[in-house]
């Protein structure tokens, strides 16, 4: 449908024998909304300023619009950035902020004696007020031009950021983990509007995080990384429904990972048990990793359930309660708008679209059993407290003063 | 409770300040306004138009020795903040070295280099380039005259405050925010360009602590212009200190010596301060 426009082939980044890039293949289409996901560490970010010119990577290539551009400095690539922490000028207003790329002119290519020469073209400083004028007008910050950068708010630093990016009207843009200093709410509505930015300016998004609920939100293309590695390119449906790997359904969304044993096209063996499913072309007896999602489990009394099991815990989350059941020691998590009470003995049924079969991997056996649910909950909660100890401690330095 | 305790802390400090900052400089008010009797005089001010040759004098060198420390230091500071660590330990370890000996001593140094029997001129002749010189212009040369000269005085100053210029120039380029010069890169700015529009604004704070620290003891110093100067250049620190120690002894005119150099310093910095346009504060006012 659309063009290609960005190409890594082959690319390794590496320092000293920490390979942080291996052998990446990537390409990314015109106007597209690609994000790239993953945990920290996983070479997403590198990924990133390979493209945007800040790192060349080791070997390999990296190609816009066809042309080879691992030697073109940042300055001169059609490409901007939104840093992470915004990098915005201290010494400069939000006006200046935005208009600083404006200032610095424009690239012009004129043909002198037959060869294609570039120069730097001023822009007339009323081209400037408009297209400035215009961006903040998109970004929602009218009337903020003259405000110090000191005098705005995360969320307002956030959107002069990616004002002064795209006034440059670059056919790529960039950003970091653009929301990750923002609160939940202001990070809703960000997403939203980055998607409709994205969608009026008709430019492509190359968008990094590690928040999976923010790649499925906004994407059209999720790039799921881990280890310097591409685990699994799709449609953000792609991914969440046909995970290709333990990790990648581990990593997005919930999901119980089961040893299963392939027995037939459409049979999958789990805990002695057939169930019918979907999947096709594995070899006869090939051994699996089974993903059930949560919401895909239905409870139902234990007679007349295909597994039966034990509940050891649950959890009231507002829309469904998070249950565990225990099967035969493997803990599962089912997502349910029936309160089954503790201790309770219940059965399950799965209808055979809810069965996902993937090959095995490196990573088969280490995620997808929720024995240490709890513990996970507690690591959650604490990550929660910890901004609000700081306003506490916040509170204490003014006391003392 | 701990709010009532904090302010005790100061006490040392503003009873130092008190006595040996506040006290000197009120007295310096008091016999800058009156006679030898005590009565009081504008007099003392009145004559201050016969000591402008000394004024002029003392600005100039102070003012060329502040740019040359900044020529030197700017382009010093910048390039051992973007080196390694172990290149800005040891530059930073150069810088301070000389600082460790007695400020006169390396005066008194710059003496036996500069002077007519000195180093340079003792290093010249052994190599025979007065002779050279000589037979080629038929000229008569036989040593450089470097003591003694506005040259030499400057040369004092810049060598004994550069490091002033320096450091804080350098620890302002050294906290910049690389993610800045990343950003400015981005959005289409060379080398240059990222220089120009980032780095340098970004720096003047610390430009501006330089050049304050280097400026108000150039205008002020009396020891290099006595020893490197020859007494041939008088600068206002000589002149207030005859007024007080030497046979011109007459404190209230030194005193308002004193006084009207310190105005013109403060009105020189709070010019500076705003040239800034107040972007980190100003740095001393």
């Amino acid at each position: 449908m659309s063009k290609e426009l960005i190409r890594l082939t082959d690319c390794v980044m590496s320092y000293d024998d920490d390979i942080v890039l291996d052998h990446l293949n990537l390409y990314i289409n015109d106007k597209e909304f690609l994000t790239l996901l993953g945990p920290s560490g996983c070479g997403k970010t590198t990924t990133l300023r390979i493209i945007g010119g800040f790192l060349t990577p080791t070997s390999g290539d990296v190609f816009f619009d066809g042309v080879r551009i691992n030697d073109v400095p940042p300055h001169k690539r059609a490409v901007n950035t939104v840093f992470q922490k915004y990098a915005l000028f201290p010494h400069l207003n939000v006006f200046e902020n935005v208009a600083f790329g404006l200032r610095l002119g424009s690239t012009e290519t004129t043909q002198v004696n037959g060869k294609p020469v570039t120069r730097k073209v001023k822009i007339p400083e009323a081209e400037i007020r408009r297209r400035v004028m215009e961006m903040l007008e998109i970004v929602n910050l009218k009337g903020f031009e003259k405000r110090s950068i000191s005098a705005l708010s995360g969320g307002q630093q956030q959107r002069v950021a990616i004002a002064r990016a795209l006034v440059n009207q670059p056919k790529v843009l960039l950003l970091d983990e653009p929301l990750g200093a923002l609160d939940m709410r202001l990070r809703k509505d960000m997403q939203n509007e980055l998607k409709r930015i994205q969608q009026e300016m008709g430019i492509t998004f190359i968008y990094v995080t590690h928040d999976q609920e923010e790649a499925l939100a906004m994407s059209d293309t999720v790039v799921v990384m881990d280890g310097g590695r591409i685990q699994q390119i799709g449609t953000p449906e792609d991914i969440y429904n046909e995970p290709k790997n333990a990790f990648v359904a581990d990593f997005i969304g919930e999901s119980n990972i089961i040893d299963g044993i392939m027995r037939a096209d459409g049979v999958v063996e789990i805990f002695n048990r057939k169930f019918q499913c979907l999947d096709k072309g594995f070899a006869k007896d090939e051994p699996v990793d089974v993903v059930i999602r949560p919401e895909d489990v239905d409870i139902v009394d234990e007679a007349s359930g295909q597994l039966k099991g034990t509940v050891t815990s649950v959890t009231f989350k507002g829309v469904h309660y998070d249950t565990i059941v225990d099967f035969y020691g493997f803990k599962w998590l089912i997502q349910t708008t029936d309160f089954c009470p503790v201790d309770s003995h219940i059965g399950i049924k799965i209808d055979p679209d809810g069965i996902h079969v993937m090959k095995k991997s490196a990573y088969s056996g280490m995620f997808g059993d929720y024995s240490s649910y709890s513990e996970e909950y507690d690591e959650i909660g604490d990550a929660d407290y910890d901004p609000e100890q700081e306003e506490s401690f916040r509170e204490d330095g003014h006391e003392e003063e | 409770m701990k709010k009532s305790k904090r302010p005790l802390l100061a006490i040392p400090y503003v009873v130092w300040m008190a006595l040996f900052v506040v006290a000197p400089i009120i007295m310096v008010v008091i016999y800058a306004f009156s006679t030898a009797s005590g009565g009081f005089t504008l007099d003392n001010f009145a004559r201050m138009g016969t000591y402008t040759v000394i004024f002029t004098r003392s600005f100039k060198l102070a003012i060329i020795a502040t740019f040359v420390c900044l020529l030197i230091g700017y382009p010093l500071s910048y390039i051992m903040a973007k080196e390694g660590p172990r290149f800005q330990r040891v530059g930073m370890m150069l810088i301070m070295l000389p600082m460790w000996v007695n400020f006169l001593l390396r005066t008194y140094s710059w003496m036996s280099i500069l002077e007519k029997n000195g180093l340079i001129n003792q290093f010249f002749s052994a190599i025979g380039f007065f002779d050279l010189i000589n037979a080629i212009f038929g000229t008569d040369i036989q040593y450089f005259h470097m003591i003694g000269t506005q040259g030499a005085v400057v040369l004092g100053m810049v060598y004994n405050y550069l490091p002033f210029m320096i450091l804080p120039i350098y620890s302002v380029i050294v906290k910049l925010d690389n993610s800045l010069l990343e950003a400015a890169r981005d959005l289409g700015a060379n080398s240059t360009a990222v220089f120009r529009k980032v780095i340098f604004p970004l720096s003047l704070p610390g430009i501006l602590s330089g050049v304050t620290m280097v400026f108000v003891p150039s205008v002020s110093t009396f020891a290099i212009s006595r020893l490197l100067g020859g007494g041939a250049q008088m600068l206002l620190g000589d002149l207030i200190e005859q007024q007080f120690l030497g046979g011109a002894y007459n404190p209230h005119l030194g005193s308002a010596i004193a006084l009207v150099m310190m105005l013109i310093v403060i009105v020189c910095m709070w010019v500076m301060n705003h040239f800034g346009e107040g972007e980190e504060q100003a740095v001393l006012l």
